[in-house]
């Protein structure tokens, strides 16, 4: 196969998952949440996010639905480990998205100090005037907050 | 690693995380708040999903068809290799927190240890579960200070859930069963959020040991009873 018809293949394969939301949280598709790792050799590979994430098979189901119902058939799907997910890998779409739907995103290069989380961002009014008010929130990927200033609670996407 | 060393190893951690994973469900839609309801689910939900990936890379190692399910659902008592520990019960709310604080801090030392190994299969599991454990030492030592430096009543229920789980603690460290070697990173730690608690280090007792052969207590039975009831009930069951 040329470089250029792999290249389309990949672009193509994008583009379909890039409609497949995840189950969870459907503003985001699982390509703006770093799921969809690579696309090689009629293969796409995909890393979970959390280890107990429920919507792993659901995800794995719905991309092989996409990749189907576009007569891709052909393409496998494989799961890696390595390297482990972070929050790093949602894109700056994907963080938007999850802003304008009420999803604190995670700042960029948050894995590195998990723990030492900073103020999230209301992102009702923007206000940094924000507290936890429980690390685990209504899925595995989302803590409890609340705003300060506008009096919302809010999920905020954990860093990881 | 020999395979049926790696077979074992990964059993084992695959053990312990299934077992405190379903020890925890238990408290789904019992927890005193909301809050504490939906944080021990999500352990437990991280836990079974760290069993799925040991259990299922035990499986493959062993090569005689067995997943991770088959692993949970189709074995017998004596064949599980968790550590006593997680299968004690839940006991009250502050039993509960001292059992996942005196497990999450040695399972984050260890998974930190594995992950930095050289078996790469272990490693990466090791890795990712490593992340979502340092969240669950966090909630549990967090609660150990809060109820350790409550009332009268959270201390003395604290002090005696710490004082019921201690014995299991030498089992966590035993160098037969690839035991991780940070007793004294651990001891720190311990030591360091009893005394933010404000509480003591509980009396050294003797440590009861077994389950890493299958020797366990009478109450991982009943916890299987309950686990494994479909699969006994109607074996071979799928949807």
């Amino acid at each position: 196969m040329s470089a250029t018809a792999e290249l389309s293949l990949k672009d193509r394969v994008l583009e379909i998952l890039s409609h497949v939301p995840d189950p969870e949280i459907p503003c985001v598709s699982v390509v703006d949440l770093g799921i969809v790792r690579d696309v090689r050799e009629n293969a796409v590979v995909i890393t979970p996010t959390y280890t107990g994430c429920p919507a792993t098979i659901a995800i794995e189901q719905d991309i092989r639905a996409a990749l189907d119902g576009a007569g891709l058939s052909h393409v496998k799907i494989e799961t890696t480990l390595t390297p482990p997910w972070t929050t790093d890998w949602i894109s700056d779409d994907g963080r938007a998205k999850l802003r304008a739907y009420g999803i604190a995103p995670p700042p960029k290069g948050a894995d590195k100090h998990s723990l030492r989380e900073t103020a999230a961002e209301c992102p009702r009014c923007g206000s940094l005037d924000t507290e936890e008010i429980s690390r685990f929130g209504s899925t595995p990927c989302k803590s409890l907050n609340r705003c300060l200033d506008c009096q919302e609670p809010f999920d905020r996407f954990k860093c990881h | 690693m020999s395979d049926s060393a790696l077979f074992h190893h990964a059993l084992r951690l695959g053990d312990d995380a299934l077992i405190l994973g379903q020890r925890l469900s238990e408290w789904c839609g019992h927890a005193p708040m909301l809050e504490i309801d939906l944080a021990l689910a999500n352990i437990g939900l991280d836990l079974l999903g760290q069993a799925t990936h040991f259990l299922n890379l035990a499986g493959e190692i062993e090569a005689r068809g067995r997943d991770a399910d088959a692993l949970a659902f189709h074995r017998d008592v004596l064949d599980f290799r968790n550590c006593l520990l997680v299968e004690q019960p839940n006991g009250d709310f502050a039993q509960t927190i001292a059992r996942q604080f005196l497990f999450s801090n040695w399972q984050e030392l260890l998974m930190r240890e594995i992950a930095a190994a050289s078996e790469p299969r272990l490693s990466a599991i090791a890795a990712k579960a490593v992340k979502e454990i340092a969240y669950h030492a966090k909630f549990a030592s967090e609660w150990v200070v809060r109820l350790g430096d409550g009332t009268d009543e959270s201390r003395a229920r604290m002090t005696a859930g710490l004082d019921w789980m201690w014995r299991f603690v030498d089992e966590l460290f035993d160098p037969k069963d690839g035991a991780p070697s940070h007793r004294a990173e651990w001891d720190s730690r311990i030591a360091r959020t009893l005394s933010e608690a404000g509480l003591e280090l509980p009396k050294p007792r003797r440590g009861v040991m077994g389950g890493r052969k299958g020797h366990h207590s009478e109450h991982l039975g009943h916890l299987l009873t309950e686990m494994q009831f479909l699969q006994r009930a109607y074996p071979g069951a799928v949807w």
